[in-house]
């Protein structure tokens, strides 16, 4: 029934580290995921300053017709975000793992350098874990 | 008087007893350490090879003062001098003090005599790391190889330890093979000793 078409990881500065599609609905070529990364990065910023209450911490839902984003911003700056059909549910509690498995799998290892794009094995497999438990769960419901 | 507990106290630091000490670490905190200690010492170094052995050397210093404080807590200050003897020292106590847990099996090595091989699904050190594609057969479990090497160079077995990845059919993730292979001298005593 709710699917996730995409996942997108982007670093402080706004650019892409880490996506990922699932479904022919979200995919994207690499120069249209880098713009799209770009693109909210910088919609999140302005959503900051157009807030009319201090202390905003930017866009977590964004409603369309056709699908609904969900944005999780760590304390570091570092957004996750990811596409989904409408009226999906726990999308939240599912950026939440994804940065748990991010804290775990990507900053734990030596190999990995800081701001620059994803490539570690171990975050994949558990990552495609999860969202499979996700998937099975949503549809058990 | 409801009892009041008197702790005896200790004139001098040094003759307080030893404590058992905390059983537990944050594996949070220890995994982002090792991951600063293989960081720095790719910083030092040119190649692989070099990052290996200095991986191992920070190992063997841990495996020496492991065997000390092993002895001491856990052995009352027994030696092992059978070879048997020693290697399931290392499988068992030194692994479940370090590691939490028995190393998963020891094997004998069936090509030659003096290898003997500790296999686990997953070393804990290397629980959150990925190697990438481009280093080829690196792994980081040569610290736990360091540490075996240190323990079994202190206890008089010396033995070249090495840490391998065993690709296993049917899992994603290859297997971890500590490779322990004895120097002459130790195989010769053990056949003296009968």
């Amino acid at each position: 029934m709710a699917a996730i078409y995409s996942l997108y990881i982007i670093n402080k500065s706004g650019g892409l580290i880490f996506y990922k599609d699932y479904g022919s609905k979200g995919r994207m070529d690499t120069n249209d995921s880098l713009r799209v990364a770009s693109l909210w990065h910088s919609m999140h910023a302005i959503s900051q300053q157009l807030s009319p209450t201090t202390g905003c911490s930017g866009i977590e839902l964004l409603e369309a017709d056709t699908f609904d984003l969900h944005c999780f911003q760590s304390l570091t700056g570092t957004k996750f975000f990811v596409v989904c059909e409408p009226g999906t549910q726990h999308m939240e509690a599912l950026l939440k793992i994804i940065y748990e498995l991010y804290t775990d799998y990507v900053l734990k290892n030596p190999f990995y350098e800081m701001e620059m794009p994803i490539r570690c094995e171990l975050f994949d497999i558990n990552l495609t874990q999860a969202i499979q438990k996700d998937r099975v769960a949503l549809s058990g419901r | 008087m409801i009892g009041v507990g008197k702790i005896k106290q200790y004139s001098n630091v040094l003759d307080k007893p030893l404590s058992k000490g905390k059983q537990e670490v944050s594996l949070s905190a220890f995994a982002f350490l090792f991951s600063e200690l293989v960081q720095y010492n790719q910083t030092q170094v040119d190649n692989i090879a070099e990052l290996e052995r200095r991986l191992e050397d920070a190992g063997y210093a841990v495996g020496a003062r492991v065997l000390e404080l092993l002895c001491h807590r856990d052995k009352g200050n027994r030696r092992e001098t059978r070879l048997l003897g020693i290697l399931s020292f290392v499988h068992s106590t030194v692994w479940k003090v370090l590691f939490g847990k028995v190393a998963d099996s020891l094997e004998k090595g069936t090509e030659h005599e003096d290898e003997y091989m500790i296999s686990e699904k997953e070393l804990l050190v290397n629980k959150f790391i990925s190697i990438p594609k481009d280093m080829g057969t690196f792994n980081c479990g040569a610290f736990v190889a360091g540490i075996v090497r240190g323990v079994l160079d202190s206890a008089g077995f010396p033995a070249v330890v090495t840490a391998h990845f065993v690709p296993m059919e049917g899992q994603q993730r290859p297997r971890t093979t500590i490779l322990i292979k004895f120097a002459e001298e130790v195989l010769q005593r053990e056949a003296r000793l009968g």
